[in-house]
């Protein structure tokens, strides 16, 4: 949880990372990178955020994540779409709290429900949501398939329409939300979420109030997935229906945490960045072994092959995940002064 | 809403029953995992997709029946085995839930290679059991639902059977109530675990077979793994009477609500109303109807 | 609210006023923690039956007894686990046919475990201040911004997690996850949680267990400071004989669900009914006070 002390000051990494990512790869990189590679991976790490505050800080299990992903999504359409003069931002904002309103309600159980239990029961969320979305047009603004149009970005005036535009973007988004939660996970309330994982009846006897605590990281973390959905329609995808928010996706975020380091923020941008990396290299070697034979059946089939086995190397092998793996490569290359 | 009528309501009951006997052979493929050493395996879905995929495949090749038959059983087997050895061995000692992750991986890593081996498409399955409906005191009654009924009622009372009256049966039991003490007992858990998930294998072949004939052998039967849930949460995770009612209540519950409720919300309720029915459930009683109760210690 | 009940011994005094000798009723204080005739089953196992305790202010009260015998389950009541089938739990003043957990910290109560229940993803430091947590009304926004009320509340607990760190000589460790630390050492933080919420009533349960000769010593030390200077009143569940007898107050014997002795360690140890269920054969000599 805590990082060691190195020899450099802690805020030297985030800061070198922000000056690459708004100073250096705009100027170049391609748009292929922005748009195929860069900003998906924001989304889903921004997903993953918010995911790992709910199931690797507070222990609460949830496999309908993606869900929430659409509930922002249509949300963030909806409003934009519907009250005439409203900032994009301020629709953003509006749909992460619907999805808020909505990750109260089905995080309710968990309020009886622990493990397997509550797992099953975030399902219902998935399915209900994909089912709502899609049955009643209303959603949509009556498309036929559900299907919804991302809106022209403008702040303050400023256009960021183009790939690089549509990448700063997500960018800021992400970073003033992943900001946020660093300073959460620091607090009194973020160590209630994970007290009330590690032993959630030794809590309620300190007087943690659990309850409030269980249904904040539901809150919280539901509004940073809707926030991710958006940003998913909007700036990467610009074309979206209920089936690109299914089980798979809801699992996918799952695998990204998984990998990446549950109770790590950190962790869910080296698991998104893992999980938006392979399929593409996946697809160049595979294509290079078998030729015509790799059609994307096979590449479908591969992907998943190489996940589940990802997971299950992951879970057996390095259970802290990518995080844990980086840590102990940076403390053998960069050993310390008085500790070589 | 039409008027009520009684011969109908008794058409959808007794077809959403049958469906539910159908969701309890599934299930009891959970049951049995879940008994002996308390994972949920979310791999289920995946076994029954690579145990009728095998065995399609194999007749598609001119294998005879009961061979291709033996050589599915004997792949499940194979898998079974495979899965103690290299998943399960080595996350021994670790939490349910992480336990349970490793399930989700091995549903991808089993899909993956039963379609990267036997291919994408959509294969029918013909058991020789043709579907004509017959007619019982005036209600249609599909016969290979009735087919599949028997078979899964023999299935559990020769699992019922085998947990209550046999040594091996008894020595799950104990691996389920308490692993330490089992094992201090001198009970070989590593060859309890293999045999309970070859028997899960077995039971998802047979469960494979009945629903590959009835829906096509695909990708989307992996997915039967999602209507097991609300019959597990239902029945209670360990209890194999209780996969059966639960089958029955969930089965039941989503005909008559897609025909009496499904009409109010435009249909396709389907989708999601056994999870409804199943969280609602849970609310009220957390382990449920025959689920054994949870005693937590501090 | 009123401690004081009319229940008291009377005593010889001079009254100033007549200079005569009378006799005046000394109000005794009513006992910070009581359990009423306390029953509880599970399924038809009575693990405790018609149980009566008091526990005065600042008394170190001890529950021993069998394995088996039921100590762990009166906790567990006290800390509202369970909802005794009959009888009640008094705590100061304050009558509960179940006692709500979420509430204990708030009557004063706190409590360890014996299977210890750490949060092993929290550092010791946070695993102190966290014990601290009934009192934090400050809100996740307001601590995310990180100043006013949200402010002066962090240093506040940081500063009693500080004394207690002190208090229990955890100095060397407040960054180490609680999770690596060795046994000894998790114990002492366990305590140190319960103890930085000053509780009025501290639960032990086996707080001994699994320690070494020195480290039993030093947690009978704290163990009694706290008493001494917190004035807090410990109930306690051990097994190691020698520890309760040096270390209680009082000594209350449990035998299959049944209290069948409460008194001084020298009453109880003469107790030929404990002796038969419990201590073994008595010997001539007293049994060595190792932990004074």
């Amino acid at each position: 949880m805590n990082a060691s002390a190195s020899r450099f000051p802690r805020w030297l990494s985030p800061v070198a990372l922000l000056a690459v990512a708004y100073g250096v790869l705009p100027l170049v990189g391609s748009s292929y990178l922005f748009e195929a590679i860069l900003t998906p991976f924001l989304a889903l790490s921004l997903a993953a955020v918010g995911l790992n505050l709910l199931t690797g800080y507070a222990g609460q299990v949830s496999l309908g994540s993606a869900a929430f992903m659409a509930v922002g999504a249509f949300a963030a359409y909806n409003f934009n779409l519907r009250v005439h003069g409203l900032p994009l931002l301020a629709s953003l904002v509006l749909a992460g709290l619907v999805a808020t309103a909505l990750g109260v309600v089905f995080g309710l159980p968990s309020l009886r429900l622990r493990g397997f239990y509550l797992a099953v029961s975030t399902l219902a969320a998935q399915f209900f949501v994909e089912w709502a979305l899609t049955k009643f047009s209303w959603f949509s603004n009556n498309n036929p398939s559900g299907v919804i149009d991302a809106p022209s970005l403008r702040i303050f005036g400023f256009s960021f329409d183009s790939s690089i535009g549509r990448y700063l973007f997500a960018l800021t988004i992400v970073v003033v939300l992943t900001g946020l939660a660093q300073r959460l996970v620091d607090t009194q309330t973020g160590h209630n979420f994970i007290a009330v994982r590690d032993n959630e009846l030794a809590a309620k006897v300190i007087g943690v109030p659990v309850l409030r605590t269980k249904l904040l990281a539901f809150a919280i973390s539901s509004f940073i997935i809707g926030v991710a959905g958006a940003l998913w329609a909007f700036a990467y995808l610009r074309t979206v229906e209920p089936a690109g928010f299914n089980l798979d996706r809801s699992f996918q975020i799952v695998f990204i945490i998984i990998i990446g380091g549950l109770a790590s923020i950190r962790g869910a941008f080296f698991g998104a960045a893992l999980l938006a990396v392979f399929p593409l290299i996946l697809s160049r070697v595979g294509s290079y072994l078998l030729g015509d034979r790799f059609d994307s059946g096979v590449l479908d089939m591969s992907q998943r092959l190489v996940l589940g086995s990802l997971i299950i190397f992951f879970l057996i092998a390095e259970p802290d995940g990518l995080v844990a793996l980086w840590d102990r490569l940076k403390r053998r290359l960069l050993p310390m002064p008085n500790n070589p | 809403m039409p008027d009520f009528d009684p011969l109908f309501f008794a058409e959808v009951l007794v077809g959403g029953l049958l469906a539910g006997v159908m969701y309890s052979l599934v299930a009891i493929g959970f049951v049995l995992i879940y008994k002996t050493s308390r994972v949920l395996n979310f791999a289920q879905g995946s076994m029954v997709l690579l145990a009728a995929l095998t065995f399609v495949s194999l007749l598609e090749r001119g294998v005879p029946f009961w061979a291709s038959l033996l050589l599915a059983l004997a792949a499940m087997v194979l898998l079974g085995l495979a899965i103690e050895r290299t998943v399960l061995r080595p996350l021994v000692n670790k939490p349910p839930i992480t336990l349970f992750m490793a399930t989700l991986g091995l549903s991808y890593v089993i899909e993956g290679v039963a379609q990267l081996v036997w291919g994408t498409q959509v294969h029918g399955l013909d058991l020789g059991i043709d579907d004509k409906p017959f007619e019982v005191g005036g209600i249609l009654i599909s016969k290979f639902d009735l087919v599949a009924a028997g078979i899964a009622a023999a299935m559990v009372a020769l699992l019922t059977g085998f947990f209550r009256y046999t040594r091996i049966g008894l020595a799950f039991r104990a691996a389920a109530d308490d692993q330490f003490a089992a094992f201090a007992v001198g009970l070989r858990l590593t060859r309890i675990w293999a045999t309970a998930w070859v028997a899960a294998g077995v039971v998802a072949l047979v469960a494979g077979l009945l629903w590959g004939a009835r829906l096509g052998v695909q990708f989307s039967l992996s997915f039967v793994v999602l209507k097991a849930l609300p019959v597990l949460v239902l029945g209670g995770f360990d209890s194999i009477i209780g996969a059966i009612v639960g089958g029955l209540i969930i089965g039941a519950g989503e005909k008559l609500s897609e025909v009496y409720i499904g009409p109010f919300f435009g249909g396709g309720i389907e989708s999601w109303f056994a999870y409804v029915i199943a969280l609602v459930f849970l609310l009220v009683r957390p382990a449920g109807l025959f689920g054994q109760q949870l005693v937590e210690s501090a | 609210m009123s401690n004081l009940t009319a229940k008291s011994t009377p005593v010889s005094i001079v009254d100033r006023s007549t200079n005569k000798e009378v006799n005046r009723p000394i109000p005794v204080p009513s006992p910070t923690l009581r359990l009423e005739s306390i029953t509880l089953s599970f399924g038809g196992v009575k693990a405790v039956a018609d149980f009566e305790l008091t526990v005065d202010t600042g008394e170190i009260r001890a529950i021993i007894g069998p394995n088996g015998a039921g100590k762990s389950s009166l906790l567990n009541v006290i800390s509202g686990f369970y909802r005794p089938q009959r009888g009640h739990v008094w705590i100061d003043g304050r009558k509960f046919a179940q006692v709500p957990t979420q509430q204990l910290a708030r009557l004063g109560v706190a409590r360890t475990f014996q299977n210890l229940a750490l949060f092993k993803g929290l550092s010791v430091l946070e695993n102190v201040v966290i014990g601290w947590a009934a009192v934090r009304h400050a809100n996740f926004v307001e601590q995310i911004v990180g100043l006013g009320r949200a402010r002066r509340e962090r240093e506040d607990a940081l500063a009693r997690a500080g004394e207690i760190i002190d208090f229990l000589d955890l100095n060397a460790v407040p960054d180490r996850l609680a999770g690596a630390l060795p046994y000894g050492l998790q114990k002492r933080v366990e305590l140190a949680r319960a103890l930085v919420a000053r509780p009025k009533i501290l639960l032990l349960d086996e707080p001994m267990a699994g320690m070494t000769v020195t480290e039993k010593q030093e947690m009978t030390r704290f163990v009694r400071a706290a008493r001494d200077e917190f004035g807090t009143t410990v109930i306690l569940i051990e097994h190691d004989i020698g520890i309760v007898m040096g270390l209680s107050d009082r000594v209350a014997v449990l035998d299959h669900g049944r209290k069948i002795a409460d008194g001084s360690p020298a009453e109880v140890q003469a107790n030929q009914a404990v002796i038969d269920a419990y201590l073994g054969v008595a010997h001539d000599d007293a049994p060595e006070e190792v932990y004074a």
